[in-house]
């Protein structure tokens, strides 16, 4: 992804070491195993989604229901470089990055269902899953609502004196919202341990980018306050895990946040309900057939010598946990009414 | 007359006003895509980009920028899309909008219409599904609509939009597709005149915004077992018909107020405290319990204030039965 030419002069506020990260420069890539494994859980999160699709219209999943098909290799390139104990945190949007962290398939799709088996018990459902175990911290509803969250999560490593980091995801257009802002400046004086990822995915329901920003480069979004950020080729899950890298480093290393921002695309709609009349259908059928994830990093396994047989078997075994969700999310029970009563401030 | 839905009633309201007053426009998300639920289908195309506004996902700014425009006199019409999503723009309304023509000593108005979609529909869960009237009722200074018919959404909002003062117009998502007859012309309702939906001697019910079509479900089941139960549609909650409220209470004896809203400090409680005041009724609210709302059908159903549960409460009301 090419840089627009003036950020060149503005560069100053970049950290000179990522200054090319996943820009397609000369990035150390996976290994051939972990490029496997960056496969594997792409695929097993665009089948999840497909399958959430399924289920959707089949009319098992109720209300809000976005899906993530297309950006998959941002969330998998990004957990790659990350460990244990680190924090996620994001949007409404949140399918990919819970399988992303490990959260189990099972209990996102019950969720989606509304059924007791589900990680919020059926009280959430698809915009608002958690996970303690996994670090994961929501799944909000409330646009740029995760953005201050994010980098509350983040003071605590700090405060702690732990070395863990914090990932805030955010979309391109939750990118206006004013906390946004506020928390960059927050977190450039604090030191804070927080990576802001930026999804661009060209578009905020209907309304594309450049009719909503008037920044034509959000790498620079951090840039008053010193926060470097880089542009990342987020349809690239190896130019994905490079960037990461260099941001969890410098996160780390204590040097305060960072930014990322990360130029993927949605395949679907906003959400199950968007007739998508906002772009062509040629626009999507170009970014699928010329800048897909998944189909980049089987090219490239391919030429590693990876046989037809092996992407066989990641394809049966990723069928076979998406099955088994979907199985589970329609016969696990519906919640109980007395749920409504449990996990609130004082019965009343 | 002509049948209309709730949804074209407020788009033709809209569209009337800005045909009528240069000085009205409307800013928020997605408005020149026709808005989320296509409330504004069209007025792009009539009105051009720049009184059919776009805005980025920038609620607190969208609603200061209107106040500042509303200060210089022209009549912003915010979309919120989400009464939830307004909550981010709360300091705009609630210490800015509502407090400059008072607090400036009468030298500033702020003729502002913020539009903010309420309500439980289909699934939508804690942070989609709200019921807020009652924090806005609480505030000096603002004017609180919650129309339940389309005839009424449409005089509603025309009157909104020539409201001097700031208003918030909370329109049901749910009843968008309700069909109705609405009055032709340029016919506007008054601020704080409820209208008697059902009359009846026996006992009173009030309510507003979609939970008024539930009453009168139980109003008609409550007929069939003899029972005449006045039916109230508040129509705006600040300023609010006391008088009809009242007079209707102290003539059947007893006043059951019913909103979807929680009903631990909703506006229920204001009316049936004021009723309590002036009155000499048997008096009883019905609202959700205080949980957020689930998404599951089942815990969604459950806060939901349903038909069996308004005829219970009228049936105590009317047999004299201990209430619980
Ligand atoms: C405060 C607030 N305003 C508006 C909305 C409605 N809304 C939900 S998603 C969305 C678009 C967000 O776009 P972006 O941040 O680019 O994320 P994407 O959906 O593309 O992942 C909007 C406007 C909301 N949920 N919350
Ligand atoms: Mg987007």
């Amino acid at each position: 992804m090419a840089q627009p030419a003036d950020t060149k002069k503005r560069g100053k506020a970049r950290a000179p070491a990522t200054k090319n990260a996943g820009l397609g420069g000369n990035q150390p890539g996976l290994t051939k195993d972990e490029l496997l494994r960056g496969y594997r859980d792409m695929l097993l999160i665009r089948r999840f989604e497909e399958k959430a699709g399924q289920l959707y219209g089949m009319g098992l999943i109720g209300g809000f229901c976005h899906l993530y098909i297309g950006q998959e290799a941002v969330v998998v390139g990004m957990q790659m470089a990350l460990g244990e104990g680190d924090q996620v945190i994001t949007s409404y949007r949140d399918h990919g990055h819970m399988l992303a962290t490990g959260m189990e398939a099972r209990g996102v799709m019950a969720e989606l269902t509304g059924r007791a088996g589900g990680y919020s018990h059926g009280k959430g459902g698809s915009m608002h899953m958690f996970s303690k175990e996994k670090n994961f911290f929501g799944g909000h509803g409330i646009v740029g609502a995760q953005v201050s969250l994010g980098t509350g999560l983040a003071f605590s490593n700090r405060y702690r004196g732990n070395d863990r980091v914090c990932v805030t995801y955010f979309g391109d257009g939750a990118a206006n919202q004013g906390q946004v802002f506020e928390s960059f400046n927050l977190a450039s004086l604090m030191k804070l341990p927080c990576i802001y990822v930026i999804e661009n995915n060209k578009y905020g329901m209907g309304t594309s980018v450049d009719r909503a920003t008037a920044s034509r480069d959000l790498s620079l979004n951090g840039a008053p306050w010193g926060m470097p950020g880089v542009q990342v080729d987020g349809m690239d899950v190896e130019a994905m895990h490079a960037a990461a890298l260099a941001a969890v480093a410098h996160c780390r290393a204590g040097l305060g946040p960072y930014l990322l921002e990360v130029q993927t695309y949605r395949y679907r709609g906003h959400s199950m309900s968007d007739p998508g009349r906002y772009r062509s259908r040629e626009e999507v059928q170009n970014m699928r057939s010329t800048r897909d994830c998944i189909e980049g990093a089987r090219h490239k396994l391919e030429s590693l010598g990876i046989e037809e047989a092996q992407f066989r078997e990641i394809d049966d075994s990723v069928k076979r946990i998406v099955q088994d969700a979907a199985d589970f999310a329609q016969t696990s029970p519906e919640p109980d009414v007395s749920e409504l009563w449990t996990d609130i401030l004082l019965e009343g | 007359m002509a049948m209309m839905t709730y949804l074209d009633a407020a788009r033709a309201a809209l569209a009337e006003e800005m045909r009528r007053d240069p000085t009205v426009w409307a800013v928020g998300e997605d408005l020149g895509r026709g808005g989320v639920f296509s409330q504004y289908r069209g007025l792009v195309e009539e009105f051009g980009p720049e009184r059919i506004s776009d805005a980025p996902i920038s609620e607190a700014a969208i609603l200061g920028a209107a106040v500042g425009a509303a200060m210089m006199g022209t009549r912003p019409v915010v979309e919120m899309r989400f009464s939830d999503f307004a909550l981010c723009a709360v300091d705009e309304l609630v210490n800015q909008a509502a407090k400059a023509r008072y607090m400036f000593g009468g030298q500033t108005r702020v003729p502002l219409v913020v539009r903010e979609p309420m309500g439980m529909w289909r699934s939508s869960a804690a942070q989609h599904s709200q019921s807020l009237e009652a924090w806005y009722a609480h505030i000096p200074g603002l004017v609180v609509v919650c129309p339940s018919t389309p005839a009424d959404n449409k005089a509603l909002l025309k009157a909104a939009i020539r409201s001097d003062d700031p208003v918030v117009y909370l329109e049901h998502k749910h009843l968008w597709p309700l069909e109705g007859e609405v009055p032709d012309g340029d016919h506007v309702l008054p601020f704080g005149q409820a209208a008697i939906v059902t009359p009846g001697s026996d006992l009173t019910i009030v309510s507003w915004s979609a939970q008024v079509h539930v009453c009168a479900d139980a109003v008609a089941t409550l007929a069939r077992q003899g029972v005449k139960a006045e039916l109230i549609d508040l129509r705006t909650l600040w300023p609010w018909d006391k008088e009809t409220v009242l007079a209707s209470a102290a003539r059947t004896g007893r006043l059951l107020i019913v909103h979807e809203a929680v009903q631990a400090g909703g506006f229920g409680a204001e009316i049936a405290a004021t009723a309590a005041e002036h009155i000499t009724a048997r008096i009883r609210r019905l609202g959700a319990p205080r949980a957020p709302i689930g998404y599951a059908p089942p815990l969604e159903d459950a806060v939901r204030v349903q038909a069996p549960a308004i005829v219970a409460a009228a049936l105590g009301l009317v047999n004299g039965r201990q209430l619980g």
